[in-house]
């Protein structure tokens, strides 16, 4: 079940590439799309029926190499079944919106075909994310996370006519190898210090790296932070952290569902997974854990800072995923990675939802992207409208206080912002609350934009907009449901005690023994300060007492930080959610109450709103630091160093031996392969009479 | 396990082109055809004998195999074998060659020439892998680059003397030090069998004490000199920098199917001589200068990736790439362990097959056009879609894809100079980024975008010879990226015997060296 499952999309994919010359063109679609049907169900049938018994299932050798050994396999535990089934969701419904998202298009001239190749990579996409997060060792987990890669890679230059997405396409490859680099590199010093780069032999081995020093370029290092911060850089990579982020707004190239699928719901968070699946390692790694925390806290900080001002849809939904992952990265830095996979989980179905209901939005709007366009459309496309209402109050957090009812958001993006105070992260949990206050306001803005108020921009475009058909609402549906009540459902297994969490992924939990041991080894990780302070009471219930490997995640003995995110007084509690009435009140009274206010802040704070305008200038920066010297550079070195010093001082050095020779060979022109062939034979007939005079007497 | 087998595949080629050279009259077009056809046979049936050899090969078995000898003129011996480490590269020689003279069917001048010309070179070029003879082996090793240089010399573009200068300039040096070298060796060890035989250069242990020249210290004394004396030639070969600025120009001006043998086979030379000469008979020198190599390889990588970026040549951006690609050789070769050997080999028998589909699809390109000019390009998917599909696998092939062979040779070696130089490792690894940005970005210039040029309105889709030339090199790239045991379990008992010998070898003769350091 686990192979069909895992290689549906695959086969599927290729007969709709190269099948649909024979099969038709609709045939091909239908066959893709039906494979990922049938992958989403064996997954929902998994994950239910999953009993929390990490479980493997090898299917081929792979790369055997002396001590490395590595093979295609499944690795089925909870992380794995949680991906599965977001993954497979929302690539089937994204399958389905999109045979109405691609049924016209105007970037392809008449009789091209470009309905089954869309398909293909989409279901090549899928097949690449699930070997990703099947894996059991880390060589298999790099091949999905380069499969993800290429497949996005082909999916943002969809529109190959169209400069801006060649270039953004090669853009976010290569932005992506730069984190590859680092994963690379955490690969290898895991294999030189393990010998092995299989997950349970890793886990097994982590209480002995921490106590390693390893000598990585200029200095010693604690191995275990070492790798986990190299691991993170791959990871920083493909889930758009700061500085390796640039590649995501540009992203939106790609047709939109192509946005949804791979740029909101699976493959960016596939850093998040990373992360998540090395726990064992990260919790022996506190110094890249305080790392993860702070790239995590100012990423969802800068992102959202962006947002605030972007006109582009999609850009603002791509600035807000990138914002929500670094929420996701501080839940997973602060030790409570199933708050982070608890995020992930109800961020992939809203988020998916927001972006195709922006899809529709475009749809209608005849490919219009641009906010200042739209305007009450409210009543054109009501369905729509609903749709990115519920994604709206779930990605703002809408629910009542101090209860677990609320929208999906609500319940994970307060688990992590009570996970950051548990943590001891003063400067996360702040991040966060201000970004959640942010991630209101750019939301609501959205909002107000689109839907409200009066039509701006072609009136002939407000004329004709028109709902989406049947097979782009029903994913609305579909996902509607997630984002409502993904949350509430899911809340206890992902946050709830030690034991319902410990049940849900496989970790034994133990009665609290002697009260307060654990308190005292949680005194060397960075699970903190603060936290002890307030527990002085001492624990009571079950806490996780799993060894490394031990179930799909690993809670070292000291951390607490669940217990305490749970015992984080009310006000903590509350924040977010005033936060967000507070982002949502501004929106109110910029975009609704006094809508001239935008114009005029902006034309006053006119650095600053060009500064975020243009996105912290980052693209500028890296233009001017490493793209145009890569290239001067290259050019250097090609006229100058091969050009002048190698092939100049060899022509100087030829100029004075080869006449010579020439000579001795008579013409000119050829004569360098009678020379070449004369100086052979006369080699071998220096060899031959060597060894006729000395070895013929032995 | 005596039998004729490797003798029928080495010679089998050169025994057609003789037939060819004596039989084949005129220059109208059944001769051309007959040439053509004949060509295509021979080199289709010698990788169908080659076929049986791997079916025979053992690879438990570490040592020579299938060992052909025969007493030869002078005294001197006439021997051929194949052990793990030769086989693949035979097979690699015997699998592109009916693709090369597929690739080459539109050739019109000199069509008979041209067909003896590389049915010679395959010859000599499986003769370099399995000779078992020091003589013999200089013998294929040297002679190899004399058809290279007729088919740039007679084949080639406009600027081909220049090039074939270039070539021959660089190789020349290499040649003389490293025969130089062989006598010594002789002088030494008192045989000029490889391997295979009771008294062998692979079982000769060469001095390695150091001692002064000059009042320059050689340490690891014969070993060090001899080991420069190879590795004069062997990298000049890979090629390594700073001596590759030859292989750019060679590539420009020979015709596809010389590119395609010169970046599939000829190149591996280098690579198999390190593996053969290097390595296990001059292991002390090897300790002493690989440290050198290793960086110099690294530069290799970020330096020829960089040029890569800024060339507007297709067939130079590619040769570059290759460069870098070998530097990920040498890389692997001189950590000396089981991943970089193993990476090693396997990254010069996946680059055969994708740098050769590179150059092909160039070549598929430049017949239409007639130009590399990237400039001249533009958009071909809209003409070519079933082109930009295998450009484009190629392309990913050639960025180390997971999942394509380029993967697996680049990930083993950086692994295993990993263990050796993190420093060295560092370097080398920014080479998937840079990898990554010029390969997209010629892609992108060539392939993408919409069809404006005049010139290009009316370009043709791949035909169906095309398809199949690149038929098989598809299949082998996917195939050894899923599955790399294919060439791991071949090669990898070989090379742990290979790996065990150099480690016992170089803690000896360093013990030696130092002793002797010691008293001087």
């Amino acid at each position: 079940m686990e192979i069909t499952l895992l290689f549906a999309p695959l086969v599927c994919s290729l007969l709709c590439g190269f099948g649909w010359k024979v099969i038709g063109e609709n045939a091909a679609c239908w066959i893709a799309t039906a494979g990922l049907f049938l992958s989403a169900l064996l997954s929902w049938i998994v994950f239910l029926s999953f009993d929390g018994t990490t479980e493997t299932i090898q299917i081929l050798r792979f790369i055997e190499s002396g001590s490395l050994s590595t093979d295609w396999s499944i690795r089925l535990d909870r992380l794995t079944t949680i991906m599965l089934i977001v993954i497979t969701t929302v690539s089937s419904l994204v399958h389905l919106y999109s045979f109405g998202y691609m049924a016209h298009d105007d970037h392809f001239g008449e009789g091209v075909s470009y309905k089954p190749r869309f398909f293909a990579y989409l279901s090549f996409f899928t097949f690449a994310m699930l070997m990703l997060v099947t894996s059991d060792n880390l060589v298999q987990m790099f091949f999905g996370w380069e499969g993800v890669g290429v497949a996005s890679y082909l999916l943002i230059g969809f529109y190959y006519k169209k400069p801006s997405a060649n270039a953004a396409a090669i853009k976010a490859f290569v932005v992506n190898r730069v984190g590859d680099f680092g994963f690379a590199l955490g690969i290898f010093a895991l294999f030189l210090l393990t010998d092995s780069i299989k997950f349970d032999d890793i886990f097994a081995a982590v209480p002995a790296l921490a106590e390693t020093t390893v000598h990585f370029l200029w200095r010693d290092w604690n191995a275990a932070n070492l790798i986990a911060v190299l691991l993170f850089i791959g990871a920083m990579g493909k889930s758009a952290q700061l500085f390796l982020h640039t590649w995501l707004p540009d992203a939106m190239e790609g047709p939109t569902p192509v946005s949804a699928l791979i740029h909101a719901a699976t493959m960016v968070t596939a850093g998040v997974f990373l992360v998540c699946r090395m726990s064992p390692l990260m919790e022996y790694a506190p110094e890249a854990m305080a790392f993860v925390t702070v790239f995590g806290a100012t990423t969802a900080f800068v992102a959202a800072t962006i947002g605030l001002v972007q006109t582009d849809i999609k850009r603002v939904i791509a600035y807000s995923t990138m914002s929500q992952l670094g929420y996701m990265f501080v839940a997973a830095g602060v030790g409570m990675y199933s708050a982070a996979m608890f995020h992930l989980l109800t961020h992939a179905f809203f988020k998916a939802m927001l972006f195709l209901g922006a899809g529709s939005v475009i749809h209608a709007m005849h490919h219009e992207q641009d906010m200042n366009n739209y305007g009450g459309l409210r009543k054109k496309i009501p369905v729509t409208f609903w749709a990115m209402m519920i994604g709206t109050l779930a990605i703002t957090g809408v629910g009542i206080p101090l209860t677990h009812f609320g929208f999906a958001g609500f319940l994970s993006k307060d688990a992590i912002i009570e996970s950051a105070w548990g943590g001891g992260s003063m400067y996360g949990f702040w991040m966060l609350v201000i970004a959640a206050a942010m991630t209101s306001f750019y939301s609501w803005r959205l909002m107000f934009l689109t839907f409200y108020g009066e039509a701006r921009g072609d009136k002939h475009t407000h004329e004709h907009a028109h709902e989406s058909p049947m097979v782009m609402l029903i994913p609305l549906g579909v996902l509607a449901i997630g984002a409502i009540f993904s949350g509430m459902v899911f809340y206890k297994s992902f946050f709830g005690s030690a034991e319902y969490v410990g049940k849900f992924y496989g970790i034994p939990t133990a009665e609290m023994a002697a009260e307060g041991a654990a308190h005292v080894d949680g005194a060397e990780t960075n699970h903190g300060d603060a936290a002890e302070g307030e527990h002085e009471g001492g624990h009571h219930g079950p806490v996780f007492v799993g060894k490394p490997g031990e179930g799909a995640l690993h809670f070292a003995p000291g951390n607490t930080v669940l217990e305490d995110a749970h015992g984080a007084p009310k006000w903590v509690k509350v924040s977010p959610f005033i936060a967000m009435l507070g982002g949502f009140l501004m929106a109110m009274w910029f975009y609704i109450w006094n809508p001239t206010l935008p114009a005029r802040l902006a034309a006053n704070q006119r650095h600053l709103y060009q500064f975020l305008l243009n996105k912290w200038y980052f693209d500028e920066i890296y233009k001017f630091v490493f793209v145009q010297p890569a290239k001067a550079i290259g050019r250097f070195l090609w006229k100058q160093g091969d050009g002048r010093v190698i092939d100049g001082g060899l022509n100087g050095l030829a100029m004075g031996i080869i006449p010579f020779f020439t000579r001795l060979a008579g013409k000119a022109q050829s004569g360098y392969i009678f020379t070449y062939a004369f100086a052979m034979v006369i080699g071998i007939a220096v060899l031959v009479t060597w060894m006729t005079m000395t070895g013929g007497a032995k | 396990m005596e039998n004729n087998l490797l003798s029928i595949v080495t010679f089998m080629p050169a025994f057609a082109a003789l037939i060819l050279a004596v039989f084949l009259r005129g220059e109208d077009e059944a001769a051309q055809r007959n040439a053509k056809w004949l060509a295509m046979i021979t080199t289709s049936a010698t990788f169908f004998i080659s076929i049986f050899v791997y079916l025979e090969f053992d690879p438990s078995n570490t040592g020579f195999q299938m060992i052909d000898e025969a007493e030869w003129l002078l005294g001197l011996n006439y021997r051929l074998g194949v052990d793990g480490i030769s086989i693949l590269f035979v097979m690699l020689t015997t699998f592109m060659m009916p693709l090369v003279i597929a690739a080459s069917w539109d050739v019109k001048t000199r069509v008979k020439e041209y067909m003896i010309a590389f049915l010679i070179l395959e010859t000599l070029m499986i003769g370099v892998f399995v000779s078992l003879d020091l003589i013999l082996f200089y013998l294929f090793f040297e002679a190899s680059l004399i058809p290279m240089f007729l088919i740039i010399g007679i084949w080639g573009g406009a600027n081909r003397i220049y090039a074939s200068f270039k070539f021959f300039l660089y190789t020349f040096f290499g040649s003389v030090l490293m025969l130089v070298a062989m006598v010594a060796m002789f002088a030494d060890a008192g045989t000029t069998c490889i391997g295979g035989c009771d008294v062998s250069l692979l079982t000769h242990t060469f001095g390695s004490e150091t001692f002064s020249l000059m009042g320059v210290q050689i340490v690891g004394g014969m070993q060090t000199l001899m080991f420069l004396a190879f590795f004069a030639s062997f990298a000049v070969k890979m090629p390594m920098w700073p001596v590759h600025t030859w292989l750019p120009d060679a590539h420009v001006q020979a015709p596809t199917a010389g590119s395609v043998v010169l970046a599939a086979i000829l190149l591996k030379m280098g690579g198999y001589g390190f593996l053969r000469f290097s390595l296990p008979m001059f292991p002390v020198g090897a300790e002493v200068i690989g440290p050198m190599i290793l960086w110099m390889s690294a530069i290799a990588i970020v330096y020829t990736s960089l040029v890569a970026l800024v060339q507007d040549d297709m067939k130079k951006l590619i040769a570059y790439s290759s460069v870098a690609h070998m530097g990920f050789v040498t890389m692997g070769i001189f950590s000396a362990n089981q991943q970089g050997l193993d990476g090693a080999i396997f990254q010069m028998i996946s680059h055969g097959f994708i740098s050769g589909a590179l150059f092909l699809t160039v070549g598929v390109i430049y017949d239409r056009m007639h130009t590399r000019e990237i400039d001249a390009y533009g958009g071909l998917v809209n003409r070519m879609p079933i082109y930009a599909l295998l450009f484009m696998l190629f392309t990913m092939a050639n960025v180390g894809l997971p999942g394509t062979s380029g993967f697996v040779g680049e990930f083993l070696t950086l692994m295993a100079v990993f263990q050796v130089n993190t420093w060295v490792a560092a370097v080398a690894t920014t080479g998937v980024i840079f990898s990554a940005a010029y390969a997209l970005w010629l892609y992108r210039r060539v392939v993408m975008g919409d069809l404006i040029k005049e010139s290009l309105k009316a370009i043709t889709d791949m035909n169906a010879r095309e398809k199949w030339i690149f038929a098989p090199l598809v299949v082998m790239t996917l195939l050894l990226g899923v599955y790399p045991a294919l060439i791991l379990d071949v090669i990898g008992p070989s090379v742990s015997a290979l790996v065990e010998h150099y480690d016992t070898a170089v803690a000896a003769g360093m013990t030696a060296a130092d002793t002797a350091q010691a008293h001087n």
